[in-house]
């Protein structure tokens, strides 16, 4: 019976072959495309099986950190993402979810959060070697805990947003965007409530997800009266005593439509008014007649100077500000006023208010104070102040500084004063349309005189500002500004 | 006066105790590193099972110096790494799912040793299990058909092959491959003449005549009964397959290979037409990653996505993801290892279930009675058989069926059932190995020359 048996001797080897070949199959052969499955939940796991690096603000504080769960078999992920400081931070930090993804800080600074990035790579070498569970690098952002608080106190749950930036660094100390959520209800492992907390924020009408600071465009409405003047102040042609038109009324051309001031009077005697006063008390006639003489050309230009245009990653994403650079006619008058078609972030009015402060120069705005190695907590890396450029020149700079702190001293944002402070700001009233409220707009810089000469530059935005007419932005957005203000100058 | 000195046979058994501490020091390793991973110390049950586990393989070792001092010196080795490895496996799956049946693993695999044991003292010779060919006939059916009584019989994860009494589930059809085997040697050895050398000749392959394929349809349509009945594809093709070999083997005749073949390709095609069951499992192997199929092919495709996990390396002990796998300690273990082990950790597993058929085989060779042959080739051959039906599952050879893993996976019966294999092809062995003079005259002390000893007074 030998001679069957060393057959079946064969039959066996050959089964065993088959499962050597199989198993290199799918272990090597295949596991490429298996791993890439649509399907295949592992990376997922995989990512939530990595202990992500923790956000900070300020001296250490977590605004986003990776907590090991608990008990074992009660989620099939290991860790779960916390945000103690809940809605405060939901826009900068953004949210980790199992089924929606990641947003704000959360996505744009993923692969050094999750220790995938290519500056970790000797920190996973050396992980792989010693067998250490690997860890993602912690962010340590701009915002300063004291400024944030304040911009949310300040615009205590009104739809809008505000942004206070370092003028000389471009550092964001606060960026505040509301209505927000609360990004744990997100990042839940309980996947049947992220998703009902997801229907929720999707069904909500004011769009709560949206970061408004950086992402939303509103017509900047008066605020964009210090770009009009910068370019009258870079044109040579204008200094701050230059008397401009200021009618009541500014007859528009091509139409028989005309462009009035709000209190409907003329801004100076003999329809006259200095370019200093004519933004001072906000004059629309004569940043209309300003806007028709400096020609569509010369204001895009002035405004791609201060950063329209442009893009720009803070690293989040920043929607680009706009100017109609085809306007003319009766759009051209609009425009030199705000309305009109141009279009803006919170963070670019931001922008112009800090280069102003910062003697013309633009500075890119940014989130990110250092990323630093998990456990070494050496920092990998630690972005420098970036210029954008030269908005306007020394000596336009200093103009613009004196016309907008004659606004807060005696104009339409004497609400945004400070005790022992420079201020210079400038208030805005956006039109939308019949009958809507209008967009109250305020955005001002701040010097400390005495102390360290402290610097700040913020934008408040409020959308829902009450009744029609008592949306003035010196009413409702300069306390906030000057709440923000007075915080990031005490720090 | 011409002296000869004793010459002693080499017993191996001091290779057999090497290769045993060897075993329990890699499965004491591998559950060091799970504990180093999971808590950063070494793990509290290190002492308690590992040395547990060395305790018991050295006991069963002693047991053989003394009972089987010829047996094959590498079966017990790859038995208890297999098994240690196996505890090793299901204790980290307990750490993630929060579980705890590496402690009842454990206690199986002492009952498992322990029976080993029993059996290499109580049973001194092999040939002894012919008397009780058809008592194991009797016994093997009862065995299959336990399941089908209605109160004592469970239905778990849509195959009703359980046996539970209380809180105790038993697979009998585990024990019954065991008493079935035994079976088919001893009929078989029997009437090996009669299927072997009568019947018509047809081209090249001499038929059986027909009155001879009764054992052989019966042994079909039992197999087809217990697909159908308790809706078992593994349990069925393990039998059938089982049989064919033993046959195979008995008769030298290919004819009953084709018939054999031609039986089971029957009723397999029958099976997959008619039974909803088999057809879904089928449908699932062609096609895994169709839509329709995500939820049934579930458990495939996450084993697969293990695997594919754990590369040519793997993640390392508790360091993937095995217990996303529904049955990850039991159905899908081989997976497990797949991930964290990778395609390195399965090559060695393969290879140990391929050593251990290996030295079945070889025991079957070289033993030298007829009865001997047909039961090891069986036992062996069940081994493969049964790591191939599984393995093949797991990896898409074949469609999935619900066997486990020798050894590896959790289970009682499994691993009782796997020990008596084990034990009866050392028993098996130790007459294959032993000396002619010894063979025929019964063990003497002195007598101990290598293959015939002569002694001069």
């Amino acid at each position: 019976m030998n001679r069957p048996l060393r057959r079946l001797s064969a039959v066996v080897a050959f089964l065993f072959f088959a499962l050597f070949a199989s198993t290199t199959w799918v272990q090597f052969l295949r596991a490429g495309e298996l791993n890439a499955m649509p399907g295949n939940s592992r990376q997922l796991y995989a990512e939530y099986g990595r202990e992500r690096g923790p956000i900070l603000v300020g001296a250490g504080q977590a605004v986003a950190a990776s907590v090991r769960v608990e008990e074992p078999g009660d989620s099939p992920y290991e860790f779960l993402r916390q945000y103690p400081a809940g809605p405060t931070y939901a826009h900068a930090t953004g949210y980790y979810s199992v089924l929606y993804g990641a947003a704000g800080i959360e996505r744009a600074m993923n692969d050094v959060l999750s220790g995938t990035a290519d500056e970790l790579f000797y920190r996973r070498l050396a992980d792989l070697l010693t067998g250490a569970d690997p860890v993602g690098a912690s962010v340590t952002l701009t915002l300063d805990p004291e400024v944030q608080q304040a911009a949310w106190d300040a615009l205590d749950g009104r739809k809008g947003a505000v942004v206070a930036l370092e003028p000389s660094t471009g550092n964001v100390l606060a960026m505040v965007s509301s209505p927000t959520y609360d990004p744990d209800l997100l990042a839940t492992h309980d996947l049947q409530a992220a998703r009902e907390a997801w229907e929720t924020l999707l069904a909500d009408e004011d769009d709560p997800l949206v970061n408004r600071a950086v992402d939303a465009l509103y017509p900047p409405g008066s605020t964009f009266k210090l770009i009009t003047a910068a370019a009258a102040l870079e044109s040579g042609e204008y200094t701050t005593e230059t008397p401009v038109a200021g009618p009541q009324e500014l007859d528009l051309p091509q139409t028989d439509n005309t462009l009035s001031n709000d209190e409907g009077t003329a801004c100076g005697p003999n329809d006259r008014v200095s370019l200093l006063d004519a933004l001072r008390t906000s004059c629309n006639t004569a940043f209309g007649q300003l806007g028709l003489d400096l020609g569509a050309e010369a204001l895009d230009a002035q405004a791609r100077a201060f950063g329209f245009e442009q893009p720009l990653t803070t690293p989040l994403p920043v929607e680009e500000s706009r100017f109609p650079e085809d306007a003319t006619g009766p759009l051209l008058a609009y425009a030199g006023i705000g309305q009109g078609n141009v279009q803006v972030t919170p963070l670019q009015v931001a922008m112009v208010s800090a280069a102003i402060a910062n003697g013309g120069v633009v500075m890119e705005p940014n989130l990110v104070a250092n990323v630093r190695e998990a456990k070494t907590l050496d920092v990998i890396a630690e972005p420098a102040p970036q210029e954008v450029g030269r908005a306007v020149s020394e000596d336009t700079a200093d103009a613009l500084q004196e016309m907008t702190r004659a606004v807060v001293e005696s104009g339409t944002g004497t609400r945004a004063q400070i005790d022992g402070a420079v201020v210079g700001g400038k208030t805005g009233t956006a039109q939308r349309g019949e009958g809507q409220v209008p967009y109250a707009w305020f955005t001002a810089w701040a010097r400390d005189e005495e102390g360290e000469n402290r610097e700040v530059a913020v934008a408040v935005v409020i959308e829902d500002g009450g009744s029609v007419d008592s949306a003035y932005g010196g009413r409702l957005s300069a306390p906030v500004a000057k709440q923000v203000m007075q915080a990031a100058l005490d720090g | 006066m011409a002296t000869v000195l004793p010459v002693y046979p080499t017993t191996r058994r001091n290779v057999e105790l090497v290769l045993v501490v060897a075993a329990v020091l890699i499965a004491c390793g591998a559950w060091a590193v799970v504990g180093l991973t999971e808590h950063g110390s070494l793990p509290g049950g290190l002492f308690a099972y590992g040395g547990g586990l060395g305790a018991l393989a050295v006991v069963l070792h002693l047991v053989l110096r003394w009972r089987a001092p010829h047996a094959d010196p590498v079966l017990l080795p790859v038995a208890t790494l297999l098994n240690g490895l196996g505890l090793v496996m299901i204790h980290r799956l307990d750490l993630s799912e929060g579980t705890s049946a590496a402690s009842r693993q454990f206690v199986w695999s002492a009952l498992g040793i322990a029976a080993a044991g029993a059996l290499v003292v109580v049973l001194r010779d092999h040939r002894v299990l012919r008397r009780y060919t058809f008592t194991a006939m009797v016994a093997g059916l009862v065995l299959l058909l336990l399941p089908l009584v209605p109160v004592l019989g469970k239905e778990i994860n849509g195959a009703r092959i359980w046996v539970g009494i209380g809180p105790l589930s038993f697979q009998p059809g585990e024990i019954a491959k065991i008493v079935l085997a035994v079976f088919f040697a001893g009929y078989l050895v029997v009437h090996r003449d009669a299927l072997s050398l009568t019947g018509p000749k047809v081209l090249f392959l001499r038929l059986p005549r027909a009155r001879d394929l009764g054992p052989i349809l019966l042994a079909w349509a039992a197999s087809v009964g217990v697909l159908v009945l308790q809706r078992d594809l593994g349990t069925s093709l393990l039998f059938f397959g089982l049989f064919v070999a033993v046959l195979y083997v008995a008769t030298e005749r290919v004819s009953w290979i084709v018939i054999g073949l031609g039986l089971f390709a029957a009723g397999a095609v029958f099976a997959a037409t008619t039974m909803s069951h088999v057809r879904s499992r089928v449908d699932i192997w062609l096609h895994p990653f169709d839509a329709d199929n995500a939820d049934s092919a579930y458990q495939l495709l996450q084993g697969l996505y293990g695997m594919a996990s754990g590369g040519l390396l793997g993640t390392g002990l508790d360091r993937g993801r095995p217990d996303i796998v529904p049955f990850a300690n039991s159905d899908f273990v081989y997976a497990s290892f797949g991930e964290e082990l990778g395609l390195a950790g399965l090559f060695a597993l393969l290879l140990l279930y391929a050593v251990l058929v290996e030295r079945g085989m070889r025991t079957a060779i070289g033993v030298r009675d007829g009865f001997g042959k047909l039961l090891a080739a069986g036992l062996a051959f069940s081994v493969a058989l049964q790591v191939f039906v599984v393995v093949g599952g797991v990896t898409r050879v074949i469609p999935l069926t619900g066997l486990t893993t020798p050894f590896l996976a959790a289970g009682g019966s499994s691993l009782v059932s796997n020990w008596i294999v084990v034990a009866l092809l050392l028993r098996i062995s130790d007459l294959a190995r032993r000396p002619a003079a010894e063979v025929r005259n019964g063990p003497e002390p002195g007598d101990t020359g290598v293959t015939q000893a002569v002694r001069i007074p």
